[in-house]
């Protein structure tokens, strides 16, 4: 556990978009990501929770250098691989696997089971080439699935299913991270809760280090051991699962858990303390000055629009739990029984 | 539940029971079970006179591979003022039904029987002329997924105002008027701007604020909300479901609300059906589902979630998937994922369906389940569970 694999530095990502502007042209570009900055030890898993175009997906793509980060370092076991070129890469896309959110589109309809988790065993030549269906099938049978099925198509599966398919693809390498995008967001909760359970298992048994993706509190409480919480390209707290569900820092944090639905009410645990926040969340191509959550915050006051709050550990908090506000201060009793 | 109140809406569910068209789908299935089980889906679980009233409701769709059954024998009834949560996983029918209550499905491809009655008159067996006059007007509703839902081609303001002008013969200049105070109301700002803007140009949470206000617009009795805030965050979630309560409390309709999501249900339900493979398996208040419920499949459900309590143990999911449709199960649909089946005596679980009945004998809290003494397996082992 002690070990740290992977190292994220003031990481950006910036998409320019084209506008075409009067005479000119005007470069705009899209802030995704803004300096996002974590460790991940071996091991371990860190929750990024955040509303959608916080840039929590965007972060994982970089990670897994789907995308090519604007700037910042990636550094995985000493070497910084965000600006490495593919050749040079590939031995660390055998380390770095992601699973992704829908799967329905991220697997290929044409090719049977057995053809899309062997193809990442041919492309690193792990396993000689009359004993890739073995290995096929062992994999099939570690998450879950009937090794017999491996001729079938994905239309054949279910969903919970596909996206067994989708973990044993990633698993096939033997990879130390991986980035599980939403990885339960698009199923049913009773399958919801069996594929929690078999990420769980992997992680006990093969002591893979997960950067858990969500935006279901409840799941990433259930999974995570450290949380990030994101807001509009930047994380505005970070801390332990404990630091973060029970004593929330940032307003943002604390609104984002009175958010979410209560189960508890219903079974006599007296209602949490509302937080409403009015509004959207601000264009990333054009961010507020200073604090980006301001525009929504109840506490903001001139100094957030001046001068943008550093995440650090304040004062009052444990050690290990940072928060990006100038009016930080915890406050308990926010969670709902199911967040 | 009071007693005199429950037969009083006994007393006028019986006198509507007498339309003609739930008598023929009555007589076509055979009268025991189907009456048995219409008096009890009647019944209102608040003992108030119900606005909506679903009865044996069946939906068959035919597909390549066979019939499919997609909602079978579903009886409830929704008050004005009262919210119903329908709560089920994808395929159990929980749509479709309410689709049914719209006249949504293509009557060349769907056979519909049973009964569905607004305040006592029966929309199954409408023409489509008719329909179209309850549409929007009586009956209005709010789909998942405001981004499809709504006409990208037309400004929000105009599709508004034609939702308006359908129904009521007024000036486009009075239903501009009207559109103003509807886009008000859902806490737009800035209506007068908003009025001319595309759909294209609203956030999420904006497009569905808009989506309510059209769905609003005709003071409609029952709106039923599809996944409402499915596709949207949490926080805007939070806004949406306060503005849904809100605006109940000011106009009195009766919410029908389509969910997955058992939180949801919480902050929002006064009545709770859960379906499975387009069967009720349980029925009451809100209380009475998800602080008492009397059902193995709803128990799965509740344990499935991720709680406090449960975050440094292992998740308990309801094993295997849902059946399909074309090819149910004997017996119980349930049974090949219930985990309690062994404690029923002989085969009953697989060979015969269970009826929904009453959990205490009387009462208007039911499930369908063969277990005997559900309420102390719930206390003594599930109930520690979820914490």
């Amino acid at each position: 556990m002690s070990e740290t694999l992977l190292q994220v530095r003031d990481l950006k990502m910036h998409f320019p978009i084209k506008e075409a502007a009067g005479l000119g042209r005007t470069k705009k570009v899209v802030q995704a990501v803004d300096g996002v900055t974590f460790d991940l030890k071996a091991g371990a898993s860190l929750g990024l929770v955040g509303e959608s175009g916080c840039g929590k997906s965007t972060t994982g793509r970089m990670i897994t250098r789907l995308l090519t980060p604007t700037s910042g370092e990636i550094v995985f076991k000493g070497t910084d691989i965000a600006q490495l070129k593919e050749r040079e890469l590939r031995p660390f896309r055998r380390q770095l696997q992601i699973v992704f959110q829908d799967p329905y589109s991220s697997l290929n309809p044409r090719q049977t089971v057995s053809n899309i988790i062997s193809t990442p065993l041919r492309v690193h030549n792990l396993v000689p080439r009359g004993k890739e269906l073995a290995r096929v099938q062992e994999l099939l049978e570690r998450v879950g699935l009937n090794p017999e099925h491996h001729n079938r198509y994905p239309n054949e599966f279910s969903g919970g299913q596909r996206q067994r398919i989708g973990i044993a693809r990633a698993l096939a390498v033997e990879p130390e991270v991986i980035i599980a995008d939403e990885p339960v967001s698009a199923l049913d909760v009773s399958i919801q809760a069996q594929v929690m359970n078999l990420l769980e298992d992997l992680r006990r048994d093969l002591g893979i280090a997960f950067v858990f993706i969500a935006h279901d509190l409840g799941v990433v409480r259930h999974f995570c051991d450290e949380v990030a919480v994101m807001y509009l390209g930047k994380i505005v707290e970070q801390g332990s699962r404990d630091q973060i569900y029970n004593a929330p820092q940032h307003p943002y944090t604390q609104a984002l858990l009175s958010a979410a639905p209560d189960l508890g009410t219903i079974r006599g645990v007296p209602p949490k303390e509302r937080i409403r926040l009015v509004g959207d969340v601000p264009s990333p191509i054009d961010p507020p000055s200073g604090c980006r959550f301001r525009t929504r915050c109840w506490k903001a006051e001139d100094i957030c629009a001046t001068q943008e709050p550093l995440l650090e550990i304040k004062p009052q908090s444990s050690p290990g739990h940072t928060a990006a506000c100038h009016f930080a201060e915890p406050k308990a009793d926010l969670i709902a029984e199911t967040a | 539940m009071t007693n005199p109140a429950n037969d009083d809406a006994k007393e006028v569910q019986d006198s509507m029971v007498e339309t003609p068209a739930g008598d023929t789908a009555a007589a076509k299935r055979g009268p025991s079970v189907a009456t048995r089980e219409r008096r009890q889906g009647s019944i209102n679980p608040s003992g108030e006179t119900p606005y909506l009233v679903v009865e044996d409701l069946a939906v068959k769709f035919p597909t390549a591979d066979g019939m499919v059954s997609a909602v079978n024998g579903l009886s409830y009834s929704v008050p004005l003022g009262r919210t119903l949560a329908i709560v089920g996983e994808s395929g159990s029918g929980k749509s479709v039904s309410s689709m049914a209550v719209m006249g949504l499905h293509d009557r060349k491809r769907t056979r519909i029987t049973g009964s569905i009655r607004l305040g006592g008159d029966e929309i199954i067996g409408l023409s489509e002329n008719d329909l179209m006059k309850i549409r929007g007007d009586a009956v209005s509703m709010v789909f998942q997924d405001p981004q499809s839902s709504l006409h990208p081609l037309y400004t929000i303001g105009n599709q508004l105002v034609e939702g308006y002008r359908v129904h009521h013969k007024v000036s486009k200049d009075v239903a501009k008027k009207r559109a103003l105070e509807m886009l008000d109301l859902v806490g737009i700002p800035n209506p007068q701007r908003r009025f001319s803007q595309y759909p294209h140009e609203f956030s999420g949470g904006m497009r569905q604020r808009a989506m309510i206000a059209m769905s609003l617009i005709n003071d409609p009795k029952l709106v039923i909300a599809d996944e409402p805030t499915t596709a949207l965050d949490v926080t805007v979630q939070a806004q949406i479901l306060d503005l849904l309560n809100n605006l109940q409390k000011e106009f009195g309709s009766a919410i029908v609300l389509i969910t997955h999501d058992l939180g949801v249900v919480a902050e929002m339900a006064d009545d709770v059906l859960v379906m499975y493979a387009g069967r009720c398996v349980e029925y009451g208040t809100a209380e009475d589902v998800l602080a008492n419920p009397r059902m193995p499949y709803t128990w799965g459900l509740l344990e499935s979630i991720p709680t406090v309590s449960s975050a440094n143990e292992k998740l308990r999911p309801i094993k295997g998937l849902p059946p399909s449709l074309l090819n149910l199960p004997d017996g119980c649909s349930f049974n090949p994922r219930c985990p309690y089946k062994d404690r029923v005596k002989g085969e009953l679980c697989t060979t015969q369906l269970p009826d929904l009945l009453p959990v205490d004998g009387a009462g208007a809290h039911t499930s369908r389940c063969h277990l005997r003494d559900k309420a102390s397996i719930y206390e003594a082992e599930v109930a520690p569970r979820l914490g």
